[in-house]
């Protein structure tokens, strides 16, 4: 199982969301789509058309910058981040 | 006792302003989790739905049922996804009518749900009509461009509605979006004419008069302009107003020969002019014009006010609204001779829209 942990702006938007989910999936893109099982409508705050992730939002498995494509293995944490922008 | 209800879209959030005489305002907010509103409405079925675009979690049309005590949200089918490459960047204008919401968005397309707003589906991407072949091209665009900025159904069909594409011209549809006709003749542009000299013009805001079907108003980038017939052509009338330009403009609701208009200095800060709050006033369709400033700020007021900034409700002795880009709501309920401010330190107002319930 994976550690997702989600941008804290995403809370209020699902019921019962929270802070951080266990998932078990091979990608972040079907990490994401399971996500949306649970939660619909969760996947479009994430990603565009394509789909592809939205501009300012980040992904790091395991420490490292990815992104839908990138494998997700075993009890890997995930960190979904809205990133930092303006002042 | 009815209530006069203010939908102010920010860039920090949807708020409501209600009173009970149209003198003392309570307001909520910001609602919406803060997103950005770009514009909000009123339903006939006392629904309110707010247009919303985080530059983080996208767009979604927000919704209350029970007048902004509760909120859902939902983008379900508001993509293009598989349609000619195109991306959805915002959702910018509402309508609702004959039972649909309509919304408006950039990449130019128009949406509509019939469960009201809980699932959408594209209506248009306008293929075919003039300009289509560049207003998608972000090197084409104004900064911010809104893309379809303005849904206006008739009420006579739920096939025939006219809308704006922001920079580029109004259309009409009379089929449910499968073809489209500008309706632009008369307008003058002051740049070169695109290929298609039907089209290539800045319309802002449209404001048909409530009681004449036929007469319809607008402000543009370049000029203040009368319709006779439907908004099929068009007569210039800024004559006598400080300049061409400007966003927000109202027609009178009960009388067609009134409108309201702001003029906003055409340069870059796109602010009142000279520092003085002003509302103008025709009465007689555009002849003539008379500045309204008595109860607004006239000195250092560089005050900005955005297409959707301003609004008039339908009560006998109605009341007139605007919003500015620095946060201050301003009303009037003597036809603009006489101004207020009703909350003044809101975040940048996008959007004023009036509604009278209960």
């Amino acid at each position: 199982m994976a550690d997702v942990h989600l941008p804290s702006t995403l809370r209020p938007l699902f019921d019962g969301l929270p802070r951080h989910v266990d998932v078990e999936a091979p990608t972040v893109l079907e990490a994401i789509a399971e996500l949306d099982r649970r939660w619909p409508g969760l996947r479009d705050r994430l990603c565009g058309e394509g789909p592809s992730l939205r501009r300012h939002i980040h992904v790091y498995v395991d420490g490292e910058r990815g992104d839908l494509g990138t494998a997700v293995p075993a009890n890997a944490r995930v960190e979904v981040i809205a990133a930092i922008s303006g002042g | 006792m009815p209530q006069t209800v203010l939908l102010v879209g920010t860039r920090k959030g949807l708020f409501i302003l209600e009173s009970d005489d149209r003198r003392d305002w309570k307001a909520r907010g910001p609602l919406c989790e803060g997103w950005p509103i770009y514009h909000a409405i009123l339903d006939e079925e006392g629904t309110i739905y707010a247009a919303a675009a985080s530059e983080w979690l996208g767009s979604s049309v927000w919704r209350s049922s029970d007048m902004g005590e509760t909120w859902e949200q939902s983008s379900e089918g508001l993509n293009y996804e598989g349609v000619d490459g195109l991306k959805l960047n915002k959702i910018s204008s509402l309508a609702a009518a004959h039972g649909k919401l309509y919304v408006g968005a950039e990449s130019v397309g128009l949406f509509d749900s019939s469960d009201g707003g809980k699932t959408f589906s594209l209506v248009s991407t306008l293929d075919g009509a003039p300009g289509r072949e560049v207003w998608n091209d972000p090197a084409m665009q104004p900064p911010g461009h809104l893309g379809l900025s303005a849904i206006l159904p008739y009420p006579d069909s739920p096939d025939h509605l006219r809308v704006i594409v922001q920079g580029n011209s109004i259309f009409d549809t009379d089929d449910g979006g499968k073809t489209w006709t500008p309706r632009n003749k008369g307008l003058r542009r002051d740049w070169p004419p695109p290929e298609n000299p039907e089209v290539g013009f800045c319309v802002h805001k449209l404001a048909p008069s409530p009681v004449d079907s036929e007469r319809w108003y607008q402000q543009n980038h370049v000029g203040t302009w009368r319709s006779d017939d439907g908004g099929h052509t068009w007569n210039e009338i800024t004559e006598g107003l400080p300049s061409d330009f400007g966003f927000a403009c109202s027609a009178h609701p009960h009388d067609r020969e009134t409108f309201y208009t702001i003029p906003l200095d055409p340069g870059h800060g796109r602010t009142m002019h000279d520092g003085r709050a002003s509302v103008w006033r025709t009465r007689d369709a555009g002849s003539s014009w008379q500045r309204l400033g008595n109860g607004l700020p006239d000195h250092d007021a560089h005050l900005g006010v955005l297409r959707e900034g301003m609004t008039a409700d339908s009560q006998d002795d109605f009341g007139l609204y605007f919003g500015t880009s620095t946060g201050q709501v301003y009303a009037s309920t003597d036809e603009g001779d006489s101004w207020s401010e009703i909350a003044s330190y809101l975040p940048s107002i996008s959007s004023v829209k009036v509604a009278t319930v209960g």
